[in-house]
């Protein structure tokens, strides 16, 4: 079908009933349909009975039609929403803890969390792990610098995002 | 409000949606279900593999319009659902599957007969449920027939939890029910009802094709109305036989890998094609790019994930066929006079009597034709009367060579395939329409994976009739071997295994065995004026091919005829 198509990467925003089951439905379509998520991020909304998906697909325009066409047609899915990076606010949040070796190595790590606008959560005599947030580029970017000191562990949310301007999306 | 436990309530429930009928096999988690089904005036039908409870209640569904309603217990009785549940998801047909579950407490526990059949059947069905306090039952049936029946039809389950079943609650049964994120969308925006008609009055060559969806939404009269004002041909998919009668002369039949000669040759040479309730499957249109090269292609469709899914479409409609088929007439008719003569209708008759004489199947004369015993069929049966077909060789001589009549009385197994889907199918129609006959024409290798519902048929007393071209062999996938193996024949012959006379018999049932086509003839009308459901076995040629062909992935006019 899209043989001379484009890659590019989508955030797709659902408002879904907030009930368990729905993320498997969500899920499973993905799966069957052949398409691949690349994070997924869920959380409650403004309203109590409904919880907000983020969704990041990489594909043509083409597969990204047809996963928002598959994401309206299940029933516990309210509204989609592809959300334009140049119109949205995108955020991911990621927990980097990093093995520092000396006093040394600690300051440096500590003087990169500061340029990142990241947050110190927790400090070992032999490790240091921060906050940062961030798209996804600069959370990227933040763990390549600290790759030559040794991550230890990674967790990163997934994206979060909301159109700019006054107009919620399930509207 | 009143007082009354889960199975009441489901039971309450069924009967406010209208139901009369159920066909199930019970077990452990569904006995306080079926205690309540005594004292009820819902009629149960006790099948004989949950596969043919949902398969009937499939074929109840296709035959009336009405949802059909199945039962099965916990674990092994819900996962022999799925079968039917995934063959009437594929085809659009509204059932309602009630699974029994272990109690509350169990669930996660992998408990005895526990299996996750919300989960197992969550790709497969439209929706469905567990439900989780008597209270919700009645609002959960309310929406289950709701959306098994609506926009796009299809298969709904509803899971029941044991002590569910048993609980007391105060239940309304007249709750209204709201469902946020479905709204199906059936009135056609008329921007685009304008633009068809700008594109059918432009057009030199136009032609329609008809898919499930033109049943469903009973579409018939508009279609054809549409066509004769037009002199459009029309051909169909599987599942769109029976829109148009296969006797007028618009009618092109089937189109796709086992279409007729004339709608592979005409759809090639169309300049518009109207897709009407139709997905594009691949046994329709072979090799996508080269499907219909000269036209332009709107496509009608009550589902908005079906434009764009398979095939590009040049104008889609999201709407009901019937609504949109109606409008696009009523511009049309406003804006030009009914067609008279056209070169291109002319051409639909050079096709036909160019090819009229081909596909006669083969020339063995030991044995009689598919096309003869199908032709003879026609000649038999009343106009109303319902076929069902298995898979296989059967269903696509069937689709090429039998004649159907009225929408709704071609009832086959189209997008899963499913083998032994016929049998359970044609009881279900006939508990449907118990005043029409109902006939299953069955292949040998198919009718062994579901006869055992023949004491169905016998205890239930559902008399239909099974016309088995027995042709000793698994006759497709043999097909193939022939064509595409070098007759590297392998697992396909089945010996004449079983006698099916004495099958028949075995349950109670008549069996018979002919040789000519007066012998046909003679045991079928007898067969219609019985009690009892009849077997009539008709031995065929194991060479027997069904051409014309489209081989697997390439394009229509690629087709072999002999």
């Amino acid at each position: 079908m899209s043989t001379t198509s484009v890659q590019r990467g989508y955030v797709i925003a659902c408002l879904v009933e907030n009930k368990p089951g729905v993320l498997y439905e969500v899920a499973n379509m993905f799966r069957r349909r052949n398409f691949n998520i690349e994070s997924i991020s869920v959380g409650a909304t403004e309203e109590r009975d409904l919880a907000r998906m983020t969704i990041a697909v990489r594909g043509d325009d083409w597969t990204v039609e047809q996963v928002v066409k598959q994401l309206r047609k299940i029933i516990d899915v309210i509204r989609v929403t592809i959300l334009d990076p140049k119109e949205s606010v995108i955020r991911e949040m990621a927990l980097v803890k990093v093995h520092v070796s000396s006093a040394q190595v600690r300051s440096e790590v500590l003087q990169y969390v500061d340029i990142f606008r990241g947050r110190v959560v927790d400090v070992a005599p032999d490790s240091v792990t921060a906050e940062i947030t961030g798209d996804v580029d600069k959370i990227d970017a933040y763990v390549e610098l600290m790759r030559p000191f040794g991550v230890k562990e990674i967790a990163r949310t997934g994206i979060t995002a909301l159109a700019r301007g006054g107009k919620p999306i399930r509207e | 409000m009143v007082q009354l436990n889960g199975s009441n309530a489901l039971v309450g429930a069924l009967r406010k949606q209208k139901v009369k009928h159920i066909f199930g096999i019970p077990g452990g988690s569904t006995l306080p279900l079926y205690d309540a089904l005594c004292d009820s005036e819902l009629q149960h039908i006790l099948a004989h593999h949950e596969q043919c409870a949902a398969h009937m209640a499939d074929g109840y569904a296709r035959a009336s319009g009405f949802p059909g309603v199945c039962l099965a217990t916990s674990g092994p009785g819900a996962t022999n659902l799925v079968t039917g549940i995934a063959t009437a998801y594929m085809d659009s047909s509204p059932i309602v599957a009630l699974t029994g579950q272990v109690p509350r407490m169990m669930i996660g526990r992998d408990a005895f007969q526990e299996a996750d059949i919300v989960g197992i059947t969550t790709p497969i069905t439209k929706y469905n449920f567990q439900a989780k306090a008597a209270a919700e039952i009645p609002s959960i049936v309310k929406k289950a027939f709701l959306i098994a029946s609506t926009g796009r039809p299809g298969p709904v389950l509803i899971d029941l939890p044991r002590d569910v079943m048993q609980e007391t609650a105060d239940v309304d049964l007249d709750a209204p029910v709201e469902i946020r994120g479905y709204k199906p969308r059936y009135d056609p925006h008329p921007i685009q009802v304008k633009k068809v008609a700008d594109m059918l009055l432009n057009s030199e060559r136009p032609m329609m094709l008809v898919g499930g969806g033109a049943i469903i939404s009973n579409a018939s009269n508009e279609v054809l109305q549409l066509a004769e004002h037009l002199l459009m041909p029309v051909g169909y998919t599987l599942m769109g036989k029976g829109a148009v009668p296969d006797t007028h002369p618009l009618c092109l039949g089937m189109v796709g890998m086992h279409g007729t000669i004339e709608a592979n040759k005409l759809i090639l040479e169309a300049d518009v094609l109207l897709v009407v309730g139709a997905r594009f499957s691949d046994r329709t249109t072979g090799k996508l790019d080269q499907f219909c090269p000269e036209a332009k292609i709107i496509h009608i469709d009550v589902d908005t994930a079906e434009i764009g899914k398979n095939a590009k479409v040049d104008l889609p409609i999201v709407a009901d066929a019937k609504k949109t088929l109606a409008q696009i007439y009523a511009q049309v008719v406003q804006r030009c006079t009914k067609r008279e003569a056209s070169s291109w209708l002319k051409r639909l008759e050079e096709l036909r009597g160019q090819f009229q004489s081909r596909n006669n199947g083969s020339s063995d004369s030991n044995y009689l034709r598919p096309k003869d015993i199908l032709k003879e069929l026609r000649r038999v049966l009343p106009v109303k009367a319902i076929v069902t077909t298995e898979v296989g060789q059967n269903q696509m001589w069937s689709a090429l060579h039998f004649q159907a009549l009225e929408p709704r009385t071609f009832i086959s197994s189209g997008g899963l395939g499913t083998m032994g889907f016929g049998f359970p199918a044609a009881l279900g129609a006939k508990v449907a329409r118990p005043e029409v006959p109902v006939v299953d024409i069955a292949g040998d290798g198919s009718f062994t994976m579901t006869e055992q519902d023949l004491a169905t048929s016998v205890l239930d007393h559902i008399p239909v009739v099974v016309v088995i071209l027995n042709n000793s062999m698994l006759g497709m996938v043999a097909q193939w071997q022939r064509l595409f193996y070098r007759r590297r024949y392998i697992a396909v012959d089945l010996k004449r295994c079983p006698d099916f006379v004495k099958l028949a018999e075995a349950y109670g049932a008549q069996g018979e065995r002919v040789g000519s086509l007066s012998e046909f003839s003679t045991a079928v009308r007898k067969a219609l004026a019985s009690e009892v459901t009849t077997v009539i076995d008709v031995p065929i040629s194991p060479e027997e091919n069904v051409f014309p062909m489209v081989p697997a992935g390439s394009a229509l006019k690629e087709m072999i005829w002999e």
